[in-house]
């Protein structure tokens, strides 16, 4: 799957799509694929903070959890409520409808220090080399 | 019938069909020591093999399990006598060609392992074991059967074990074998030609909870790898698809089979893991016997149940159970979303006075504490067979 170009990444694997100071924020299609059929969501609130690097929610597939990084710091305007009763959106179509929060972005200058799409691919492509080794 | 010790070694060990499941590309983790498939996104990934083996037909690589013989010279007796020993379960009464599960105990009465007994001779066994536990298992079976004058052999790496699961099984295995499977019960085994090999152990069991074969062949990669694409050749009309180790959990788990390391340990005794279907005390001595003896009066602390989640959230191996006023009472054991339930189940110690069907359980999942309630278990049991011989399916 092609990582849009016009987002930026985390080491963390998610990503943000920025419009104006709301960054949409999800989990990347390397991310789905490593957890396997996801079941279960847990996402803030509107109105939450979240701070970069900082956990804001859990995303669980059948084996396992795994905690959810914020890639920018701010307040949670919306939570994607589709999620609830169709998780599996995140391996369907990780990076559109499987979108996870909107963040309203308490300092946008954040999004600059993430890496662009083909910084992301290069960084995939050492960690599965490190998995197969 | 597995376990996730894993041994302090840094080097994984691998299944003769390693390259291949790399090939299919498979997720690979690193299993009780062993670098095992727990899916295959290929075929569509853990609840898709989960699916399959409910509805039609999955094959797993189960060579990471051990296999220990212990047989005497010139059918004395002693072999029996020492699996007698040094298992739970009553091994005299098994006819040639029938396998029982069991475990081999502590003489606290406590796991060493669960294995299932094959009886392949008058005075000829055949112990399967974890594959975690190999090393264990094997020492503890050698220390253990000293004073009988019989032959322990460990044949763990000499044979490449594929598990044939799903209501399909018999029809994929059966395109491959001269051996009649229609008559072979359940928990029964034969040595039958499959897929032009001659002499292979064919068994009738599994750790699905569904119908199904193990067969045991040769080890080397390219046997290994000819009789794995003969299955999914011969399976493909049923929709066939390989299987990792995680659906092999689910599936364990919504049947509420045992896994060694989970719910049932070196710390956990017979009675408490309600595995005394399997416990003949009267058979005469064998190791933990006493001990057990003595626990069975003494008041019991904590008994396995099964949970179902009534809140959304999914309890998972390790996390505590409460009661209404949120004290600690218990912890879970195994806990996963049941694929064929649609819910999220679990298995945990609870004190028996909250075992009782519909008692209400709160479980900690991180900073929240999730209503589930105790329901019966198994949780998932496949319908009996009919006439033909045939499993027909739940789902």
């Amino acid at each position: 799957m092609a990582y849009p170009t016009n987002y930026r990444y985390t080491k963390d694997h998610e990503w943000v799509n920025v419009a104006g100071d709301v960054a949409t924020v999800g989990i990347t299609d390397y991310a789905q694929h490593e957890l396997g059929d996801v079941v279960f969501v847990e996402l803030p609130v509107p109105g939450v903070k979240v701070a970069a690097g900082k956990t804001f929610g859990s995303v669980e597939s059948v084996k396992a959890v795994s905690d959810l990084y914020a890639p920018i710091s701010g307040e949670v305007t919306k939570s994607n409520g589709d999620l609830q009763n169709a998780p599996q959106r995140i391996n369907e179509d990780p990076h559109g409808e499987g979108w996870l929060v909107k963040v309203q972005m308490s300092n946008p200058a954040e999004v600059n220090g993430l890496m662009d799409a083909a910084a992301y691919e290069a960084f995939i492509a050492t960690q599965s080399k490190e998995a197969s080794a | 019938m597995e376990s996730v010790t894993t041994p302090p070694t840094t080097e994984l060990r691998k299944t003769p069909l390693n390259a291949l499941h790399r090939r299919l590309g498979a997720k690979m983790v690193n299993f009780g020591g062993w670098d095992m498939p727990v899916e295959y996104p290929g075929s569509g990934g853990l609840i898709a093999e989960h699916k399959a083996v409910r509805s039609s037909v999955g094959v797993f690589d189960v060579s990471h399990m051990g296999d220990i013989r212990v047989h005497s010279a010139g059918n004395t007796g002693s072999a029996l006598a020492a699996v007698q020993h040094i298992t739970m379960n009553d091994a005299s009464k098994l006819a040639l060609g029938q396998a029982q599960y069991s475990a081999m105990l502590y003489p606290e009465g406590t796991f060493v392992d669960d294995v299932i007994v094959h009886r392949l001779g008058q005075d000829d066994f055949l112990l399967v074991i974890n594959a975690g536990t190999r090393e264990k298992d094997v020492d503890w079976v050698k220390q253990n059967t000293k004073s009988f004058d019989c032959v322990v052999e460990n044949l763990s790496d000499e044979d490449t074990q594929l598990a044939i699961q799903g209501p399909h099984a018999q029809d994929v295995l059966q395109k491959l074998t001269d051996a009649k499977l229609s008559l072979l019960k359940n928990y029964w085994f034969t040595h039958g030609t499959v897929c032009g090999l001659k002499n292979i152990l064919i068994a009738r069991t599994g750790y699905t909870g569904e119908d199904g074969f193990e067969i045991y062949v040769p080890s080397d990669a390219a046997t290994s790898e000819m009789v794995w694409n003969r299955v999914m050749e011969a399976g493909k009309e049923f929709g066939i698809i390989p299987c990792g180790l995680g659906a092999r959990n689910t599936l364990r788990l919504e049947a509420k089979m045992a896994l060694y390391g989970h719910e049932i340990s070196e710390t956990i005794n017979v009675w408490e893991a309600g595995l005394e279907r399997y416990c003949k005390m009267d058979k005469g001595d064998f190791i933990g016997r006493r001990a057990l003896e003595r626990a069975k009066t003494a008041p019991r602390t904590r008994t396995l149940v099964g949970l179902e989640m009534c809140e959304r959230g999914i309890g998972r191996d390790g996390y505590c159970c409460c009661n209404e006023a949120g004290e600690q009472i218990g912890v879970i054991t195994s806990g996963s979303p049941s694929p064929t339930l649609g819910k999220n189940i679990a298995l945990a110690y609870v004190p028996p006075a909250m075992a009782a069907l519909g008692t209400p359980v709160y479980v900690q999942i991180r900073a929240q504490k999730c209503r589930a309630q105790v329901v019966a278990t198994p949780f998932y049991k496949r319908s009996k067979k009919t006439a033909a011989g045939h499993t027909a399916t739940n789902i």
